[in-house]
C-alpha cells in the first residue's frame, strides 16, 4: 500500500469515533501498547530523539531499498503516535517518506501533536524519520 | 474570607472554554492570568499615555516618565524597599544575570546554590564559575524537599562570595526559611552576598526585603498578575554602585564622548534602552490589585486550596506527592505510578485542565528524586475548590483511560 492509502485507512479507522475524543485516545493508547518494542540494544543514547518531553527511541534500517523503523517511548500517548507513523512509513521508499505530507494527522483530529512546542516530540520524530530515510538511501 | 466570585469576574480569560470544557487554569507557577485592571492599564497606556521616558520635554513624555517612576515607588513599597533600590529588568532571569555578570568578586570564588534551584538560578552562576575558575557548591535537600541547612554552614569557606537561593521552590512549592538562612550566613561572614529568587514567593506571600536582609531579591511581573517581559532586581542600598554593568546604552549616562562616559548613579544605570514601559505600568497595577485583596488573604486562600487538593490527591491510588506536607506555597508536584507525566498532562488538557508537566527547569532536582519529571498544579487567587474537584475527576478519568 502507498503512504496515502495507509493514511486513508487510518482516517477511516478514526472516523467511527466522531467527536468522542476519549474513544480516540483510548484507541491511540491501545495502538501504543501494541507497538512492537524496539530491541533493547537499539535503545541507545544516539537513538533518542531530542526535544521531546517524553523519551522516544527510534531505530531505522533499510532492506531492499525500503525503510523500516522500530521505536519506543516512555509515554504511551507518544507511543501511540509513533505507532501510527511507523504504520504509515514502514516498507516505503525514502523518496515517498520524505515527500509525505501526513495530512491524516490533522484529519483524525490529532494535529495538536504536531504543534511546535517543546513539550511535543512528534514533529522532531517525523523530521528524524525523514532524515534517517535520506541517510540510509544514499 | 475573600469574595471568589468577584475576583474571578476580574479575569476575562477564565470565561474561555478549552475542548468544550470550562478552563481550569492550574499553571500559575508558569505564569498567572491578568486581571482587568492590569489589562486596562496597558490599553490605557497605549491609548492615552504612550511616549518614551526620561527623555522628552513634552507633556506626554513627562507624564509617561512620572507613570514609570511612580510604578517604581509602588513596587518598592510592595516589598518594603526604598525606591532607589529597584531596578526594572525583563524578568527574574535577566535580574540574576545582571547580578552574576556584575559582581566584583575575586576569581576562584565559591558560589553556593541549592539542589532545588530553577535553572535560571544555576546557569548564570555556573557560567561565572567556568569563566572565573570558580566553584559551584550545592546545598543538599531532604526527601521532603526541605534544605539541609546545617550542611550549608559546612559549605561556607573563606572563598565563599555568594549564596543564591530560591525563596519558594517552583517545582515543589517548599518555602525556604530565608530569614534564618541569611542570618546564619551573615553571622559566619558578613561579606558573603545573598541573592534570593522570589519569582515563586512574591505571587503568594507578603515580602519584606528589609526584614529579610538579603542583598539582592529578584522576581518577575508575569507570575504575579502583571504583563510578561518585566521584572525586578532589588539591590540593597550601597551595593548598586559596586555592580559592574553587563549591558549599557541609551538612558544610562550623564555625558558621553568617544574618550569617556560618565554614567548616572542608581537604577537607571542598569536600565539601558527603552524599557518595557507598559509592562512596568501593569506591574504597579498588579501590586495594587494584590494589595486590594490583601496579600495575607491571598496566602490564606491559596493555602486552603493546597491542603484540600493534597488531601484529594492522596486519596487516589498510585499518586505520589513530592514534598508531601503543607509548609508550602500553593504548588503541588506529583506523579501517578506507572504513568508518564506527559500522558496525564495531555489528557487533563482534553478535560480543560491546564497543568504543567516535565522537569520544570529543575533537572538537578529531578535527578535527586530519580525521575524524568512531575505533574505540577499551582494555584492563584482566582482558583476555587470546585476547580480542584474538576481536576481530581479529570485526573481519575485520565488514569482510567491510560490503564
Amino acid at each position: 500500500m502507498s503512504i496515502e492509502e495507509i493514511e486513508n485507512e487510518i482516517i477511516q479507522e478514526f472516523e467511527i469515533f466522531g467527536d468522542d475524543w476519549e474513544g480516540k485516545y483510548e484507541h491511540l493508547i491501545d495502538l501504543g501498547k501494541s507497538l512492537p518494542i524496539i530491541n533493547q540494544e537499539n535503545k541507545t543514547e544516539e537513538n533518542i530523539i531530542k526535544g521531546c518531553q517524553s523519551r522516544v527511541w527510534l531505530n531505522s534500517a533499510i532492506k531492499n531499498g525500503k525503510i523500516f523503523f522500530t521505536a519506543d517511548s516512555d509515554a504511551i500517548i507518544t507511543k501511540g503516535m509513533v505507532a501510527l507513523m511507523i504504520r504509515v512509513f514502514n516498507g516505503q521508499s525514502a523518496k515517498d517518506i520524505v515527500e509525505a505530507k501526513l495530512e491524516f494527522i490533522n484529519k483524525i483530529g490529532l494535529k495538536e501533536h504536531l504543534s511546535p512546542t517543546r513539550a511535543n516530540g512528534l514533529l522532531s520524530m517525523v523530521n528524524r524519520m525523514k532524515l534517517d530515510a535520506i541517510k540510509l538511501s544514499q | 474570607m475573600i469574595d471568589s466570585k468577584h475576583i474571578r469576574e476580574q479575569f476575562p480569560i477564565l470565561n474561555k472554554r478549552i475542548n468544550n470544557n470550562s478552563l481550569v487554569y492550574f499553571d500559575n507557577g508558569a505564569t498567572t492570568q491578568k486581571p482587568k485592571v492590569v489589562i486596562d492599564s496597558v490599553v490605557k497606556y497605549y491609548s492615552e499615555q504612550n511616549a518614551n521616558i526620561h527623555r522628552g520635554v513634552h507633556t506626554l513624555s513627562r507624564e509617561a516618565t512620572e507613570l514609570f517612576e511612580s510604578a517604581r515607588q509602588t513596587v518598592s513599597s510592595f516589598i518594603n524597599s526604598k525606591t532607589e533600590e529597584i531596578i526594572f529588568t525583563s524578568g527574574t532571569t535577566d535580574s540574576i544575570n545582571i547580578v552574576a555578570n556584575g559582581l566584583d568578586i575575586p576569581k576562584g570564588s565559591e558560589i553556593i546554590v541549592s539542589q532545588m534551584e530553577h535553572h535560571s538560578n544555576i546557569l548564570p552562576w555556573q557560567l561565572w564559575c567556568e569563566r572565573n575558575n570558580g566553584k559551584l557548591k550545592v546545598i543538599p535537600i531532604n526527601r521532603d524537599g526541605t534544605l539541609q541547612i546545617k550542611k550549608l554552614e559546612s559549605l561556607i569557606t573563606h572563598n565563599t562570595a555568594v549564596v543564591a537561593l530560591t525563596h519558594v521552590s517552583n517545582t515543589l512549592g517548599v518555602i525556604n526559611p530565608v530569614n534564618e538562612i541569611i542570618q546564619k550566613v551573615k553571622a559566619i561572614d558578613q561579606r558573603i552576598l545573598v541573592l534570593i529568587d522570589g519569582a515563586q514567593s512574591v505571587p503568594h506571600m507578603s515580602i519584606d526585603v528589609k526584614n529579610m536582609d538579603c542583598d539582592f531579591f529578584v522576581f518577575s511581573g508575569h507570575k504575579m498578575y502583571a504583563p510578561t517581559g518585566c521584572g525586578v532586581l532589588y539591590v540593597k542600598k550601597g551595593l548598586m554602585d559596586q555592580l559592574k554593568l553587563s549591558k549599557t546604552g541609551g538612558g544610562t549616562i550623564k555625558t558621553v564622548s568617544f574618550e569617556r562616559t560618565e554614567y548616572v548613579n542608581g537604577p537607571l544605570r542598569f536600565e539601558a534602552g527603552t524599557p518595557n514601559i507598559e509592562a512596568v505600568v501593569g506591574l504597579a497595577k498588579a501590586c495594587e490589585f494584590m494589595n486590594s485583596i490583601g496579600v495575607n488573604n491571598i496566602s490564606e486562600h491559596e493555602h486552603s486550596l493546597l491542603v484540600y487538593a493534597q488531601n484529594e490527591l492522596r486519596a487516589i491510588e498510585g499518586v505520589e506527592i513530592y514534598a508531601d506536607h503543607s509548609n508550602k506555597a500553593a504548588v503541588i508536584s506529583f506523579n501517578v505510578k506507572g504513568q508518564h507525566p506527559f500522558d496525564v498532562g495531555t489528557l487533563l488538557d482534553k478535560y480543560g485542565v491546564a497543568i504543567r508537566t516535565d522537569h520544570h527547569c529543575t533537572q538537578p532536582l529531578m535527578n535527586y528524586y530519580g525521575i524524568q519529571g512531575t505533574i505540577r498544579a499551582s494555584f492563584a487567587i482566582y482558583n476555587v475548590k470546585e476547580e480542584i474537584d474538576i481536576f481530581i475527576e479529570a485526573l481519575k478519568k485520565g488514569i482510567k483511560l491510560l490503564s
